[in-house]
C-alpha cells in the first residue's frame, strides 16, 4: 500500500466517496476494522497510547447491540474478553506495555483453553511506566514469550493506518480459525498518525467464524481436534452444550490430566496447529529485492522509514532491498532466508536494543552478515539515518 | 444420599474429587446443587465460574457450563460471560484467598457494578491447597504455616466488605447449617443483582491441625457454638460478639442491575446512532 503508486495520484481509481474512504488515526482504524470483522465485545482499561481504541468501541458497540465494558484493571479487561468469547462473542482488548504485562497471565489461559480473542498492544518505550507518549518496539519478544509455558503465537505489526484496519480483520479471522489469542503489535506512531483508509465493503468481505460442534451435546468432546486443522470445534456457553473450560492441561474431554501422553498430546497440538497453519497466517511485504545486496528488514512504523531509505539508496544507484514482516510471529524466516540468498548484508533497524535482529540472525545462519540498528530515544528512525547506514555498508 | 436430580448435576467422570475426607466444600456443593434443582435451572443455561484453590475445583465437578479460570480473576471472567449473554444464570464459587486477597479488586467492583452474578464464598480462613498459609480471613492470633508466631493482622469481614461495595444481596451462614446455605444461595440466585453468600467452612487438614480443630466434627461443634443469628446479634454487645459468626441475610435490596442498565445504553445508542 505504500508502493510507488502512492506517489502517482493519476493512477488512483477516480471518485472515491466518504462512504469508501476515511481519514483516521491508526487506533480508530483498528477499532473500525475490528467492528467490520464482527467484533461485538470489548473489555479493557484506559492506557496511553491505546485508549482511542476503547473510546471508539464504547461509542460504536452499543449501536450494533454489542457490549463494551471498562473493567477495574487490565487483568479484568482480558478476563472479561475471554469470558465473553467463551459465551460466543468475538472479543477485543487493547492496551500498551504495562497493561500488556498485566495481561500475560490470562493470555496463558486463552492459549491453553484455546479461546479466540484479539489483543492489541500499542507499543510505547521502556520497562515499567517508561515513556507513555513516545514510540518503541520493545515488546516484540514479550509478544512471543510473555506468558509462561509453550504455545504457538500469532502476532501482526501494522505499519500504516490502512494496515491497522486490514490487520484487525485478519487478526479476528485468524483467532477464530485457530482458536487462540491473536496479537496486534501496533506502536505509538502508527496508532496516532492519520492517513487515508480505503474501507472494505462488508457485503463483499468474507469473514471467518469459529467452527461450531456438528454433533449433539451428548456426543460432544470439547477438545477433540479436527484431524486436518488440529483445531477442535468450539461450543458457546448457553447454546445447548455443557462443557468445562480450565487453565489446567486437559485431555480431549477437557478434564485435567496428569497422564504423560495426554499432557504431551495437548502441548504439541498447541504448537503444531500454528506450525501447520503457517501459510494462512504469515504475511510479508518486499520491495526492490531484485539483485539486492543490502537488505533492510523492518516492521511496524520503522517499515515506513526503511522503505523510503531503500528507495533513496536505489536512486543513488545502491542495490538495496526492503523486506517487511507483517507477521512478526510466526516470523517469515523461510521467506526472508530464500529472498536474501546472496545478499552481502542485512540491516535490521528497530526501536529497541536488538530483539528481532536475533530472529533474523537465527534464520540467516551466517549466510549474510546481519547488523542491527537500535534507536531507543522515543523517536522514529529518520529515513536518512537508515540510508546513510546502507551507503556505509554497501 | 443425594437425590437423583442432584446426582444429575454431578460430573462423576471427574471423580474422585481432590477434597480431603470430611471437607466442608462438599456440603456447600450439595447446597448449591440443591438450590439449582429447586430453582429448576437448565444445566446448559447455567454457568459455574471459579478461580484457583480447593474450592475452585467445584466448577469441574458440576455438570453445567463451567469455567475454572485463574486465581482471583473468576468474577472478571464471569462478568464477560454475563454481559455478553445476560440470559444465563451465573454462579461464581470462590475461596477466601481467591475472593478477598488476589481477587479483592474484582470482588469489590463486581459488587459496585451490581452485575447479576451469585458469588458463593467458601471461607475456611486458610490457603488449603498450598498447605495452610494465612489468608485475609485468618483470625488474628491464629496459627498458619506463614504465621509461625501467630497471625498479627486483622481479618476481613467479607459480608461488610460486600455491603460497603454495593452488593444487592449479602448473607452468611456456616456448613453446620446446610439447609440455610441452600436457602441463602437460592435467594441469591433469585436476586436480580450481585449476590454474596459467605459460607463459613473449615479446613481441618491445614487450619484445624494447627488450631485445635483437627477433626471435621470438632469444626461442626465449633460452628454451632459460635454461630449467632442476625436478629439475636442485634441485642448483643461488641464484647459478646467477639469471636462469634453472625449468620443471616444482611442486605436484600433492589437496585439497578448492570446488564439491564447496559440494555438501556444500547437503546439510547441506537436512537442516537
Amino acid at each position: 500500500m505504500f508502493s510507488d503508486e502512492r506517489d502517482r495520484p493519476e493512477q488512483r481509481p477516480a471518485g472515491p466517496t466518504a462512504r469508501d474512504v476515511a481519514f483516521w488515526q491508526g487506533n480508530t482504524a483498528l477499532a473500525h476494522g475490528a467492528l467490520l470483522a464482527g467484533c461485538n465485545f470489548f473489555g479493557g482499561y484506559p492506557i496511553t497510547p491505546s485508549t482511542e481504541i476503547a473510546e471508539v468501541m464504547a461509542e460504536e458497540l452499543p449501536k450494533i447491540g454489542g457490549k463494551f465494558i471498562q473493567m477495574e484493571d487490565e487483568i479484568g479487561g482480558i478476563a472479561a474478553v475471554i469470558g465473553a468469547s467463551i459465551a460466543g462473542a468475538k472479543a477485543l482488548t487493547a492496551t500498551s506495555g504495562p497493561g500488556f504485562s498485566l495481561k500475560q497471565e490470562n493470555l496463558g489461559l486463552a492459549y491453553i483453553a484455546e479461546i479466540p480473542i484479539v489483543v492489541v498492544d500499542v507499543m510505547r518505550g521502556g520497562p515499567s511506566t517508561g515513556v507513555p507518549t513516545k514510540t518503541a518496539q520493545q515488546d516484540v519478544m514479550q509478544a512471543r514469550w510473555g506468558t509462561h509455558g509453550d504455545h504457538g503465537t500469532i502476532c501482526y505489526a501494522p505499519s500504516s493506518v490502512q494496515e491497522c484496519y486490514d490487520l484487525a480483520i485478519k487478526a479476528f479471522d485468524m483467532a477464530e480459525r485457530f482458536r487462540q489469542p491473536v496479537l496486534i503489535l501496533s506502536d505509538e506512531v502508527v496508532g496516532h498518525m492519520r492517513e487515508k483508509v480505503t474501507k472494505k465493503d462488508p457485503n463483499k468481505l468474507k469473514i471467518v467464524n469459529r467452527v461450531r460442534p456438528s454433533v449433539p451435546p451428548d456426543k460432544f468432546t470439547p477438545y477433540e481436534a479436527d484431524p486436518v486443522t488440529k483445531v477442535p470445534a468450539m461450543a458457546a456457553f448457553g447454546d445447548g452444550y455443557s462443557w468445562h473450560v480450565t487453565g489446567l492441561t486437559t485431555n480431549d474431554w477437557g478434564f485435567p490430566t496428569n497422564n504423560p501422553s495426554e499432557i504431551e498430546k495437548k502441548m504439541l497440538r498447541l504448537v503444531n496447529k500454528i506450525d501447520k497453519g503457517r501459510k494462512e497466517i504469515v504475511e510479508y511485504e518486499m520491495e526492490y529485492m531484485d539483485g539486492a545486496n543490502v537488505i533492510v528488514v523492518a516492521y511496524g512504523s520503522v517499515g515506513r522509514s526503511a522503505l523510503r531509505a531503500v528507495r533513496d539508496a536505489r536512486t543513488r544507484g545502491i542495490p538495496a532491498g526492503f523486506f517487511r514482516p507483517v507477521t512478526l510471529w510466526p516470523f517469515p524466516g523461510e521467506e526472508l532466508a530464500r529472498m536474501a540468498l546472496g545478499a552481502k548484508i542485512i540491516l535490521v533497524p528497530e526501536l529497541n536494543c536488538g530483539q528481532m535482529v536475533l530472529e533474523v540472525e537465527r534464520v540467516i545462519r551466517g549466510r549474510s552478515e546481519v547488523r542491527g540498528m537500535s534507536l531507543v530515544n522515543g523517536e522514529l528512525f529518520k529515513p536518512s539515518a537508515i540510508r546513510r547506514m546502507i551507503e556505509e555498508v554497501a | 444420599m443425594p437425590s437423583t436430580e442432584v446426582l444429575g448435576w454431578l460430573r462423576t467422570r471427574f471423580m474422585p474429587h481432590i477434597w480431603c475426607p470430611g471437607c466442608g466444600h462438599g456440603v456447600i456443593m450439595h447446597a448449591l446443587i440443591r438450590a439449582l434443582v429447586e430453582l429448576n435451572k437448565d444445566k446448559t443455561q447455567t454457568v459455574i465460574a471459579s478461580g484457583i484453590g480447593c474450592s475452585s475445583r467445584m466448577a469441574g465437578y458440576i455438570n453445567a457450563c463451567t469455567l475454572h479460570s485463574t486465581h482471583g480473576r473468576s468474577l472478571a471472567f464471569a462478568t464477560g460471560v454475563k454481559l455478553h449473554k445476560p440470559e444465563l444464570t451465573v454462579v461464581d464459587v470462590m475461596g477466601d484467598g481467591d475472593c478477598s486477597a488476589i481477587g479483592g479488586n474484582h470482588f469489590i467492583h463486581a459488587c459496585r457494578r451490581n452485575i447479576d452474578i451469585t458469588a458463593v464464598i467458601m471461607n475456611n480462613n486458610i490457603y488449603g491447597m498450598t498447605g495452610g498459609q494465612a489468608s485475609p480471613t485468618t483470625p488474628a492470633g491464629a496459627w498458619a504455616s506463614t504465621t509461625p508466631y501467630g497471625a498479627i493482622d486483622p481479618s476481613f469481614d467479607l459480608c461488610k466488605l460486600a455491603e460497603g461495595a454495593g452488593a444487592s444481596y449479602v448473607a452468611r451462614t456456616t456448613i453446620a447449617n446446610p439447609k440455610q446455605a441452600e436457602t441463602f444461595i437460592m435467594n441469591g440466585i433469585r436476586k436480580k443483582g450481585f449476590s454474596v453468600i459467605e459460607v463459613v467452612t473449615h479446613c481441618h487438614t491445614q487450619f484445624g491441625r494447627k488450631n485445635d480443630r483437627r477433626l471435621p466434627i470438632d469444626n461442626y461443634r465449633y460452628f454451632k457454638e459460635v454461630s449467632v443469628p442476625l436478629t439475636k446479634s442485634k441485642t448483643m454487645t461488641p464484647e459478646e460478639l467477639a469471636g462469634k459468626v453472625v449468620c443471616g441475610e444482611f442486605v436484600d435490596k433492589d437496585v439497578p442491575e448492570y446488564t439491564e442498565q447496559y440494555a438501556k445504553v444500547i437503546e439510547s445508542a441506537r436512537k442516537k446512532g
